[in-house]
């Protein structure tokens, strides 16, 4: 077993995620489908982080949400450790479960208000008592709480007596307790403030060298991905519209997409003011329930040709040397 | 143009008197982009509430300082004075359209009233208004979507709405609170051109409430960074971002992910931004700063002038612009 191929922790093949849309009460019938995820395929190595960036209703909470098993795909494949993780059961589902973790966007949601911290981040030892026998619980809680930097000694407060920062720590020490491979965080820094925003990246950074963890790494804000990305894949409305590594992607972007995406992001340097490369987009993102056809970002594309209504274009490399899903993908460099 | 000095304001709460703003002072002129920088809880919002005069009293109490438009005490002008200029004076768009904008009248209407209100037109002539406002804020097909309510728009769409009502009465002043923080930063973009083409048009102020440093950088002319509700720095923005004055500021400047920060641990500040309840004695900021000494605990720094309109609140000022900036 141990010889087969198990570099790549996680692959994942043409993932799809349709959620219907309904329309009448007593008589309720399906009237079309959300395409939120519509044809993913990536994979992740142990230890690595792969950054997931694209706007509001691209899909990228919903791929969280899938690859954690709380949604059921609609079709696809997802293999972790080489095994089909979507067709798991029993005892099998409950192990995997201890490998893939998440911590999600909203500090205040997330935590439940009755429950101490020491509850909320012993909690999964209620579940997989393998991993903490009852007698060492308390003691691993209060490493945990060590580990993610807050005062063990608070393990019987409740979250409201901590601040947006400390309760993503909580959360992330929640998602450390089963020692997982692969955290997804989803959003995790977004809701913080600037300077806390810089701690919290900070301490994943820490974790990860640490344990040696794989992040999926869901953020709007691209120079956090960047930050702490390895590798960067690019979403629009349910697909993937360019991969690289994090150099490729951000110093030479493909796909007209990621250009007014990196573009348009604000540089915090005054004297390059009306100097840079400024791509502007007009209109908002189609809806996903009636997406384009052919490539799905041809309405706001200024390269659209009749080919790009027609067929849709794979993700293949066609220049350079990352994947990037445009007919006529070529390098720009937009970023300072 | 617009003047507020020495500005106090509390909030009486359950648990004690939080000090919410402790002496604003800022101005802003006819074309000119002033953007106010702070994080949550730093009164940057506040204050323009108190502008505005749509505090909640209680708990706001408006305790010390002065408010002036063109001159004119608006904090104990009339409540009729004070609606007269809110809506012809001095507008404001908020972070939130979508609970910013009546969601049982139509935009149109909303945009009317006004119109009809102040400017005594008739129906059709304010409908036609709206329709021309709806098109300069580049709203497609305005003349159907003047007809539609609020939940029919898209998010960037109700930010252009909520703009194009605020300027309906041709405002002098625009205070915007966070208006791109809820939105996509494609779309961000487009909303912060369209303001910053108004603006040039209709040489009409501009506050830009942020915590975005990067947004700062891209349109302010000048830059209050406020903490605790203070102004702890004050600046044109070139000079801010090339040396900044304050350990504040170029601690917030230090901890945002930049090219040469891969791989390396960001710079943080420590700590966490004081309760409003108990602000500690001194510098507001000396727990959480580097260079804090004995007198940052005993005395409040004053304004340090840095140059041309620069001041800065530390008593160590000098040395903190010196050390050499931090670029973007």
């Amino acid at each position: 077993m141990e010889g087969a191929s198990v570099a790549e922790l996680l692959e994942v093949r043409d993932l799809v995620k349709h959620f219907p849309v309904t329309r009448g009460v007593a008589f309720r019938r399906t009237v079309g489908h959300v395409r939120a995820v519509d044809g993913v395929s990536f994979s992740l190595r142990a230890g690595e982080t792969l950054g997931v960036v694209g706007e509001s209703g691209c899909g990228k909470s919903t791929l969280a949400q899938v690859l954690m098993r709380l949604e059921p795909p609609t079709s696809g494949t997802a293999l972790f450790e080489g095994e089909p993780m979507f067709s798991l059961r029993g005892a099998a589902l409950r192990r995997w479960r201890r490998d893939m973790q998440i911590v999600l966007q909203d500090p205040y949601t997330s935590l439940n208000p009755r429950m101490t911290v020491g509850d909320i981040v012993g909690e999964p030892f209620e579940i997989h008592p393998e991993v903490a026998p009852r007698g060492s619980r308390a003691g691993r809680v209060r490493e945990l709480l060590d580990v993610v930097g807050l005062n063990p000694e608070h393990l019987n407060r409740y979250p409201h007596q901590f601040s947006g920062g400390q309760r993503q720590r909580i959360g992330i020490a929640r998602a450390l307790a089963l020692r997982p491979k692969v955290i997804v965080c989803d959003e995790p820094v977004s809701a913080l403030d600037v300077s806390i925003q810089a701690q919290v990246m900070n301490l994943l950074a820490e974790l990860q060298g640490e344990f040696g963890l794989a992040y999926i790494f869901i953020a709007h804000d691209l120079s956090v991905v960047r930050h702490l990305s390895d590798r960067v894949a690019v979403m629009y409305l349910g697909k993937i519209v360019e991969i690289g590594t994090e150099e490729e992607i951000y110093r030479h972007p493909t796909h007209p997409y990621t250009q007014a995406l990196l573009s348009a992001v604000p540089v915090a340097d005054p004297a390059l003011r009306g100097r840079r490369d400024v791509i502007r987009l007009t209109g908002d993102v189609p809806s996903p329930v009636d997406p384009p056809s052919g490539c799905r970002f041809r309405t706001r594309c200024w390269k659209a040709r009749d080919v790009c209504a027609t067929d849709e274009p794979a993700l293949v490399t066609r220049v350079g040397n990352h994947p990037s899903a445009c007919h006529f993908a070529e390098e720009r460099h937009v970023v300072p | 143009m617009l003047e507020v000095e020495d500005l106090h304001v509390e909030f009486r709460t359950r648990d004690g008197v939080a000090r919410v703003l402790n002496g604003v002072s800022y101005h802003v002129s006819a074309g000119e982009t002033l953007a106010v920088l702070g994080e949550s809880g730093s009164g940057k919002s506040v204050t323009a509430q108190a502008i505005m005069g749509i505090l909640d009293t209680p708990p706001a109490h408006v305790t010390r300082g002065s408010v002036r438009f063109h001159g004119e005490e608006l904090l104990t002008a009339s409540p009729e004075r004070r609606r007269a200029v809110r809506a012809e004076g001095v507008a404001m768009i908020f972070q939130d359209a979508l609970s910013a904008l009546n969601p049982v009248f139509t935009v149109g209407f909303q945009i009317e009233e006004q119109l009809r209100l102040r400017r005594g037109m008739s129906r059709a002539q304010a409908r036609a208004r709206a329709v021309e406002l709806l098109d300069l804020v580049r709203i497609p097909a305005a003349r159907q979507r003047v007809r539609e309510y609020p939940h029919q728009f898209s998010g960037g769409m109700r930010q252009r709405a909520m703009i194009a009502m605020a300027l309906a009465l041709d405002p002098e002043v625009l205070i915007a609170d966070e208006p791109t923080t809820a939105l996509d930063v494609t779309v961000q973009a487009q909303i912060m051109d369209l303001l910053a083409e108004i603006q040039r048009e209709r040489r009409m102020g501009l506050v830009l409430i942020t915590h975005d440093l990067g947004v700062v950088a891209e349109v302010a002319d000048r830059i209050v960074v406020m903490y605790a509700g203070r102004i702890v720095e004050q600046a044109d923005a070139v000079s801010l971002f090339r040396a900044p004055g304050h350990p504040y500021t170029a601690a917030l400047m230090r901890s945002l992910p930049r090219l040469d920060s891969k791989g390396t641990a960001l710079e943080t500040i420590r700590g966490l931004p004081p309760s409003l309840l108990r602000i500690p004695p001194g510098c507001p900021f000396h727990p959480r700063c580097p260079r804090a000494q004995g007198v940052c605990v005993t005395h409040v720094p004053p304004d340090v002038r840095l140059g041309l309109g620069r001041t800065s609140a530390c008593h160590f000022a000098e040395g903190v612009v010196g050390g050499g900036g931090v670029g973007g």
